[in-house]
């Protein structure tokens, strides 16, 4: 039996021209990815775009159909799972139910042939704050505790890298937002590069210090959160990441850095360094960035907004904030998010209204993309 | 329809009832478990409770066939049994336990194919499994005699390969001959209880999540260490269920002796109490092997049980 490989010190993991084909299927299509040593990286995607794939070719659970798997300068494309230094989270944990929650934690050194794993165990256990649990059996835990010992059996084996496969999938809304901020703590206190394989936008831009899109088994984008948020370089990385407002226009001037499109019932300002570089764009528009300002008072708006006259069509009271649905002249429709920090009145549905914004929130996108890419996910307004 | 109960109806009708049942209504629905155990229990006291004490009472009675048995708590009767008939309980034991264990070692394997490799292939192989059972018992029986008589094909393989002279060293077959050996029953009584050992194996393997061996390998415990660690204590509940199958009816089982053994040198304890209660008619002898058998297989199972510490999976 050959011995794990062990890779020391902090070495990036990288993945080459990776991908995978299940028959005629392209479940990874040739990425190419580089994760530095320390990082919390997280793989966002919708079900069914190779993220999953991705991290159990890393795991060593899928055997890649070409390209090469580095940490450091160690190829581990090929080598078996027992073999690599890397650990995994599972989806619905994996727990060994025949075994206690301590031989559980202890399984990954007693299988390297430690003997000695005591102190370790209880250290890994306060960790994930279950001390005093290690005679218990996972049936025997709630959800969010089988999690923490998922967790604690795969990093006590101190791996180069941490794979985590939709690891807060399985609990409540409420219990899920604790465990993102315990996996961060986590993952700041031993410093472990994770990499966290998720279809939760939200869970990504918590967690994640760097979120790659995943879409059809290629990288859309990658970038911080909110570099992504704010610079959606994809009509998909616009929808997938919150929600968008994308308007149809031509690009017509430049005035300064700023690149001036026409749209039906108006000209956009947007910032040059975002421009696609085609004469056909898509201006995008995240719905918390507009202002709404009733038609008789449009004089207030500052004179380099940009702005469209629109007729609210729809709204709905959301608590902190209230979601408007207007029409602008196009016929198309765009959802406003306002605070509600105590204005007087809603503006009630059929209202002329103006809708403004600071350029410098405006993004644009390449027209041949299709604008609703990514949406099929979530109830945004067509 | 007049004779409905007016007190249900009643309250049905009445606005603002608190919605808990009437008393009388609770009161049966807490006997209803015990209600429906009834037929069971009737069937378990009628057909196992009675025997049984019947059985133990015949034990105990001395006299003979043309006189009429008493019963005079003849203890002795199990020493007398015990003296005439041990090598025939030793027997069954090793039979017994020889073909469970090769049971084990052919359906294990083919268990965990038929879980984790057929694909396809799967249902075809629990057919096949199960198919012999179309035939019957006998004649499936009868059919080894065939396999193992003195020139069959299997025989004359053994013999070429020089298997019948390491086996008769060790006394499980007489010279170059297998049928009327204890090879040839053991290999029947593994045969014929082959099914009891696959079906719950391969439910045990079936339902086992793959995730955890992966799991497993990705906590660098290698194919073997994985099935050792993970696989095998998973299975224990289909292995126990499997042998518990196999040895019980192959202890009391004298089907297979009778047809492919010789008499007497490979009697069991089964075909000593067949020859006791139909041909010798010495009842208390017969019924003292039979009690003695219940008792040691009970025994024996519950050790094992015990031992294998199952219950925490089952």
């Amino acid at each position: 039996m050959s011995d794990p490989i062990r890779i020391a010190g902090d070495a990036a993991l990288r993945l080459v021209s990776l991908s995978k084909r299940f028959g005629d299927v392209v479940a990874v299509d040739g990425i190419d990815l580089t994760i530095p040593a320390g990082s919390f990286f997280a793989l966002l995607g919708p079900s069914g775009c190779g993220k999953t794939t991705t991290l159990r070719m890393i795991a060593g659970l899928e055997e890649p159909t070409s390209g090469q798997i580095l940490i450091g300068d160690v190829d581990l494309a090929g080598q078996k799972p027992y073999r690599r230094p890397v650990n995994t989270v599972f989806q619905n944990y994996a727990l060994f139910p025949h075994l206690d929650v301590y031989q559980n934690v202890a399984f990954g050194l007693r299988r390297r042939g430690i003997r000695d794993v005591a102190a370790q165990v209880e250290q890994m256990l306060a960790m994930v704050e279950l001390t005093g649990y290690g005679k218990r059996r996972p049936s025997q835990l709630s959800g969010g505790q089988q999690q923490r010992v998922a967790v604690a059996r795969a990093l006590i084996n101190q791996p180069s890298v941490l794979l985590l496969d939709e690891p807060l999938g399985a609990l409540d809304l409420k219990l899920r937002r604790q465990m993102q901020l315990e996996l961060k703590r986590i993952q700041s206190e031993v410093g472990t590069t994770f990499v966290h394989v998720t279809h939760d936008q939200e869970e990504a831009m918590t967690m994640a210090d760097t979120v790659a899109v995943m879409n059809d088994g290629r990288i859309e984008q990658l970038g911080s959160p909110v570099e992504l948020y704010e610079h959606p370089k994809t009509t998909f990385a616009a929808n997938f990441l919150g929600q968008s407002n994308l308007i149809d226009g031509a690009v017509e001037s430049t005035d300064g850095d700023l690149a001036i499109v026409a749209v039906p019932g108006g000209r956009l300002a947007v910032p040059l360094d975002r421009m696609p570089g085609t004469s056909q764009v898509h201006v995008g528009v995240r719905p918390e960035k507009l202002t709404l300002t009733p038609a008789d008072q449009a004089e207030s708006i500052p004179s380099h907004h940009n702005r469209l006259s629109a007729v609210v069509v729809e709204t709905r009271f959301l608590g902190v904030s209230t979601e408007y649905i207007v029409r602008i002249l196009s016929g198309q429709r765009l959802a406003i998010f306002v605070q509600n920090a105590g204005q007087p009145d809603q503006l009630a549905p059929g209202a002329d209204v103006s809708v403004s914004w600071d350029p410098a929130h405006t993004f644009a996108l390449d027209v041949r993309q299709a604008a609703d890419a990514g949406l099929d996910h979530a109830g945004v307004p067509a | 329809m007049s004779t409905l109960p007016a007190e249900p109806l009643g309250s049905l009708v009445q606005p603002g009832q608190p919605d808990i049942p009437p008393p009388r209504a609770r009161l049966r629905s807490r006997r209803l478990p015990y209600l429906l155990l009834l037929p069971a229990l009737a069937w378990l006291a009628v057909f196992f409770v009675v025997p049984t004490i019947t059985l133990f009472s015949t034990s105990l009675q001395t006299g003979s066939i043309y006189e009429g048995y008493t019963l005079t708590f003849s203890f002795s009767n199990y020493l007398d049994a015990w003296t005439r008939f041990w090598p025939q309980m030793l027997r069954s034991l090793l039979y017994a336990g020889s073909a469970t264990l090769m049971a084990v070692l052919i359906a294990y394997p083919l268990a965990y194919s038929m879980a984790f490799k057929a694909g396809r292939w799967r249902n075809v192989l629990l057919i096949l499994v199960i198919a012999p059972f179309f035939t019957s018992f006998l004649i499936r029986t009868l059919a080894w005699k065939t396999i193992l008589a003195d020139n069959s094909i299997v025989v004359e393989l053994l013999n070429a390969l020089g298997i019948t002279d390491v086996l008769s060293l060790v006394g499980l077959t007489t010279g170059d001959r297998v049928l009327a050996t204890p090879l040839a029953v053991i290999t029947g009584l593994t045969y014929n209880h082959l099914p009891f050992m696959i079906l719950p194996l391969y439910a045990a393997l079936e339902r086992l999540d793959i995730r955890l061996i992966e799991a497993a390998s990705d906590l660098y415990a290698s194919p073997f260490a994985a099935f050792r660690k993970v696989t095998l204590p998973l299975s224990m509940p289909g292995l126990v269920a499997g042998t518990l199958l196999t040895f019980i009816p192959a202890c009391g089982d004298f089907i297979n002796a009778e047809l492919l053994g010789s008499m007497p040198a490979t009697a069991m304890i089964g075909n000593a109490i067949d020859a006791q209660f139909l041909r010798v008619l010495d009842y208390p002898s017969a019924a003292a092997l039979s009690f003695t058998l219940m008792v040691g297989v009970v025994t024996i199972v519950s050790l094992y049980v015990r031992r294998a510490g199952t219950e925490r999976l089952l």
